[in-house]
């Protein structure tokens, strides 16, 4: 088949590009302890927390950007950006109607509602939202109902406020500051993000999700999750992020925290959609994330599955650490990338405790002048007997001026363990797309079916509703119809 | 149906098809014959619009459209199905999947409405009886793991829901035992009607006691060299290729 063809196909087209007329308010672009300041006092912060916005800012001027990573970008210019940008107004709870239109209307656009029990299209009805503008939290719902179970929903922000006290003893035990150069600076300058407490025995009777986006020009956004499922706790979260297509590089540097007690079980969903720059790899969200759990008791589970298709360059790697004795970690991934979009992406399992168990699904997608890299580490300390990790990394070319490639590190410090890693390399199949051809498809809808089909072990991980829209996703990003 | 004149094609500058005509009129079997590399594939592969096939010549009338100006799907779309000899794997992509997807590309083309997921599953249910798939081939990925007969027979169950006007069968017979042989055969004369045409690639005139053809060709170096009926096929299976060579050399 023509490259040309392939090329049609792999020219994808971004359908969440606007942005909306939102009344904000922004604070002056640079980074000093100043700003660090004003963002603590805007958000009405107690001294604890300027003090570890301070204690990180400190650091993170002694470190150096991470030059590691298989992307090329030019230098970012940390004073050019707008560390702190806000809807002029909170949505109340109890009256939707007052509220700027625009801001409804986003978030109807992105297919989210704001208004409990409402359905949009259908499917999400049974879901709590918590729905971040730039860098605040404008809504959470369902927040009575599940605070009934004792579950505690809300933004990040409000938890500073209302529990203190869970924040103060698991901010930054997961994600330190001192832990990368991105993580310093979201400790230093986080704005919002959502916080999420399960109590002990509770399973939380739906799927919570953030949705995340960014929409003022010149802004950062720098997020912050932290998520605890107390013993025998269960909680399944969804994550989905997008931003309007802009001409210039906007960086998105978020923490996610994930912590697991005794037999608790975290299920952590992304869809991962920030705007990948234009076909000539102009603009786009610079997406340098750090995602960690630790499964602290015994029998204890977290589980990421990622569909990465958005970003100009996403580098990240959601890991667990498996402290518990028989914790099981587990990472699936699917990640596309397309036009000059750059992802180096995989995940780190640390096996501390005895008999813990790690799965590892990476799919990755490359078609038009793109790189996607898999890069993990599975180590297994001396102490944790009969542990057990299975990778399997897949990567499927669209093209032949794309780039796959694979980093796995492996560590076994002790004979009882077993680690098995299985990786492949291919080519999408002309024949395949022939044979879908002769059916009737056309080339976007051939490719698109086959590389569902390829994914198809990571998206049935997925929760129903996602795995819609994600499989939606994955057409939409590898087509080149406007959505 | 389709008017076949003097069609040549190549590949890798290698001339496969040297002047390949063929009528087929609605309603009609053509059985066509010949040596293995002869170009019964290729014939195949340039009338679904096979790309790497370089068309040199002559012309393709499918219903009064030139075919070979037809994109593959559109092609498709028209109403040509082809059984493919070596029936592709997707892996991860259920049949059900697939076919849903084809047929609401193929009503599209066509102005229709797509089949609501009710009606679609019933017509499923209808066809897979046909062909006698389980659900648990149907449920499966397309074509992943099945054996060569099962593959086939996938071939014939994906023929009866598309319901083409042209349905090429390339070898669709061959590695199939006699009750898989007689399930496809089963599943051509069902779908046959006066409106659609079959051509059927075979090497056994075991596959036309079944399907009885109403025309048989013999191909040989790109074209056809010999055409009769029915007998034609039974006189193959006792004398093979050689005299047809031989005759094709004394004309030269
Ligand atoms: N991709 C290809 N490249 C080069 N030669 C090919 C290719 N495909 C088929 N051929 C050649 O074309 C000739 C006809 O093949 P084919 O159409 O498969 O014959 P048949 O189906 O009658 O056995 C053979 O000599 C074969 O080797
Ligand atoms: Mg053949």
């Amino acid at each position: 088949m023509s490259q040309e063809i392939i090329d049609e196909v792999i020219a994808s087209d971004y359908k969440y590009g606007w942005s909306s007329d939102i009344e904000t308010e922004t604070i002056k672009k640079g980074l000093t302890e100043d700003t660090v300041r004003l963002i603590s006092s805007k958000k009405n912060e107690p001294g604890w927390m300027l003090e570890f916005r301070l204690k990180a800012f400190r650091h993170w001027l002694k470190m150096t950007e991470p030059t590691w990573p298989n992307v090329q970008y030019p230098k970012i210019d940390f004073q050019n950006i707008i560390y702190y940008a806000a809807p002029k107004q909170k949505i109340e709870l109890e009256n939707l109607d007052q509220v700027d239109p625009e801001l409804i209307k986003t978030f109807e656009k992105l297919g989210i509602s704001l208004e409990e029990q409402k359905r949009l299209s259908g499917v999400r009805s049974n879901i709590a939202v918590d729905a971040v503008i730039d860098s605040v939290s404008v809504k959470t719902t369902f927040k009575e109902t599940l605070y009934e179970k004792g579950i505690i929903f809300c933004s990040f922000s409000e938890a500073v406020q209302e529990h203190p006290d869970l924040i103060q003893k698991y901010l930054g035990t997961v994600v330190p500051y001192t832990d990368n150069f991105y993580a310093a600076l979201n400790a230093a300058v986080f704005s919002d993000g959502s916080f999420c407490y399960i109590p002990k025995g509770v399973r939380c009777p739906m799927e919570l999700s953030t949705y995340f986006r960014i929409n003022s020009a010149g802004t950062g956004q720098f997020e912050r999750t932290l998520l605890i499922a107390d013993e025998g706790a269960y909680v399944s979260y969804l994550e989905g992020c997008t931003a309007p297509m802009r001409d210039e590089n906007q960086l998105h540097a978020a923490v996610v925290e994930l912590v697991a007690h005794k037999e608790g079980e975290i299920k952590y969903s992304t869809v991962q959609n920030w705007y990948p720059g234009d076909k000539e790899g102009k603009g786009g969200i610079y997406n340098f994330v750090t995602k960690r759990g630790i499964c602290l008791g015994e029998r204890s589970k977290i589980s990421w599955t990622q569909v990465e298709t958005g970003s100009a360059i996403t580098w990240k790697y959601p890991s667990v650490i498996l402290k518990g004795d028989y914790s099981v970690g587990e990472f699936y991934s699917v990640a596309v990338t397309n036009n000059y979009q750059q992802a180096d992406t995989g995940t780190k399992m640390l096996h501390i405790g005895k008999n813990t168990k790690s799965t590892i699904v990476s799919k990755g997608i490359s078609g038009g002048h793109s790189n996607n890299s898999y890069r993990g580490l599975v180590r297994i300390g001396k102490k944790a007997e009969n542990s057990r990790n299975f990778s399997q990394c897949d990567s499927l070319l669209l093209g032949d001026k794309c780039g796959a490639h694979t980093f796995p590190y492996i560590e076994v410090n002790n004979k009882s363990s077993k680690v098995e890693h299985e990786a492949t390399t291919s080519k999408i199949g002309e024949d395949q797309i022939f044979y879908c051809k002769q059916r009737g498809l056309d080339n976007e809808k051939a490719v698109a079916l086959i590389v569902n089909g390829y994914c198809r072990d990571v998206l049935n991980q997925l929760p129903m509703e996602f795995a819609v829209e994600a499989q939606k996703l994955l057409s939409i990003s590898l087509e080149g119809s406007v959505g | 149906m389709i008017s076949i004149k003097n069609l040549s094609a190549r590949i890798e500058s290698k001339e496969i098809l040297k002047g390949f005509s063929l009528e087929v009129k609605p309603g009609e079997i053509h059985a066509i014959m010949g040596p293995n590399g002869t170009g019964k594939s290729t014939l195949a592969s340039v009338l679904a619009g096979r790309e790497e096939y370089e068309v040199t010549g002559g012309e393709v009338t499918f219903n009064g459209k030139n075919l070979l100006e037809l994109s593959p799907e559109d092609r498709a779309r028209e109403g040509v199905f082809l059984a493919f000899q070596y029936p592709i794997e997707i892996p991860g992509v259920s049949n059900v999947n697939f076919l849903k997807t084809a047929m609401a590309e193929i009503y599209k083309y066509r102005g229709l409405e797509p089949l609501s997921a009710k009606d679609f599953l019933a017509y499923f249910k209808e066809k897979q009886a046909i062909v006698e798939m389980g659900n648990d081939l149907t449920k499966r990925s397309v074509n992943e793991g099945f054996s060569g007969g099962e593959k086939k027979r996938n071939e014939i169950f994906q023929m009866a829901m598309l319901n083409p006007k042209l349905a090429i069968l390339d070898e669709t017979d061959s590695g199939l035992d006699i009750d898989a042989l007689r399930i496809v055969a089963n599943g051509v004369n069902k779908v046959r009607n006066s409106e659609n045409a079959f051509i059927v690639i075979t090497h056994y005139q075991r596959l036309l006691d079944y399907i009885i053809p109403d025309f048989v060709h013999v191909m040989y170096d790109g074209r056809i060299v010999k055409s009769g009926g029915k007998e034609l096929a039974l006189e193959l299976e006792e004398k093979g290729y050689d005299w047809i060579k031989q005759e094709v050399a004394e004309e030269a």
